[in-house]
């Protein structure tokens, strides 16, 4: 057993609006800032102890798929790191 | 019997709702998330309010509380279950209803009077209004904008399972007449069998006529269905 840090990225779907990235983004265009586009996701680590990274990340798909996510508005990626 | 209104902490229309059906005449109790729903439930109510602080999304948390198995397993068996507002959110959440209800399309929260179409009204929800017959509730959520696929809304509506939409004082659903951004002005719907259903706007809230209206008497009464 060791220990892993697994990030998960959680971000809205293509073609799902997101009223608190366009708000930002107005307020830094209004602070006089140029940008194109800007998008906003959730970010988590977890840290767990595993048998081997393949394990470590089934684990967080499982916890992602049941909570951090939600199907309907989200894709998600997930990163295992040693720790 | 007796209907079973489901307290969460942040729940804060649950004493509200049980004023509104007992003054409907309906046999009603709160219910504390982790003592489980009581033996002789004939109903299950899902409140308002702000459930473990509308952390990760509103609704999220609760939807995994072991209550909501009990909720879905008396759901498949015919036990009628209404989600209002935070009890949408987590009716969606927790797969009884499809779809989501995320961020207002504002972006905020939005407290005020909407006018809702009756889209479906053989239903228990609305079978004491008539198709189109427009109703006023009131509305009050940060997190009411109903999102689904399209191809998935579709199916919805060819199955009927659209309950309310926001529309104007007239009954014609507009832009300018959706609070919150819903895809195609989507208020409420039924789960798979229309025993199951949620809603964001809140009819306990017109149900006394010693404070105005009664337009949402008839929701609760799908409970003495």
């Amino acid at each position: 057993m060791r220990g892993y840090t697994a990030t998960v990225t959680v971000r809205l779907k293509d073609g799902v609006l997101d009223p608190e990235a366009k708000t930002t983004q107005r307020a830094l265009e209004r602070l006089g800032f140029e940008l194109d586009a800007l998008r906003s996701a959730d970010q988590f680590e977890i840290d767990l102890t595993a048998d081997t990274g393949p394990d470590a990340r089934r684990r967080v798909e499982e916890m992602t798929e049941q909570l951090l996510a939600n199907p309907t508005l989200h894709d998600y990626e997930i990163a295992v790191e040693k720790r | 019997m007796t209907v079973g209104i489901v307290q969460f902490g942040g729940s804060n229309c649950d004493r509200d709702t049980l004023v509104a059906l007992e003054t409907l005449g309906i046999d009603a109790q709160l219910v504390w998330h982790r003592d489980g729903l009581p033996a002789e439930t004939t109903g299950v109510l899902l409140p308002g309010g702000f459930s473990y602080g509308d952390y990760l999304r509103a609704g999220a948390m609760a939807a995994q509380s072991p209550i909501m198995s009990e909720v879905r397993t008396v759901a498949a068996d015919g036990v009628p279950v209404l989600g209002i507002c935070n009890g949408a959110q987590i009716g969606c959440e927790s797969s009884l209803t499809p779809g989501a209800f995320t961020t207002n399309q504002t972006a905020r929260f939005k407290c005020e009077h909407v006018y809702l179409r009756v889209e479906n009204a053989d239903t228990p929800w609305t079978s004491q209004y008539h198709h189109g017959e427009v109703l006023e509730f009131p509305i009050a959520h940060g997190e009411g904008r109903f999102e689904i696929e399209n191809d998935h809304l579709n199916r919805l509506e060819a199955d009927d399972r659209i309950l309310l939409r926001y529309c104007d004082s007239e009954g014609a659903v507009t832009e300018e007449a959706n609070p919150n951004g819903s895809k195609r002005g989507v208020a409420g719907i039924t789960g798979r069998e229309d025993h199951i259903a949620v809603m964001m706007p809140h009819p306990e809230r017109v149900c006394l006529s010693d404070v105005g209206p009664t337009d949402g008497r008839g929701v609760l009464r799908g409970f003495a269905h």
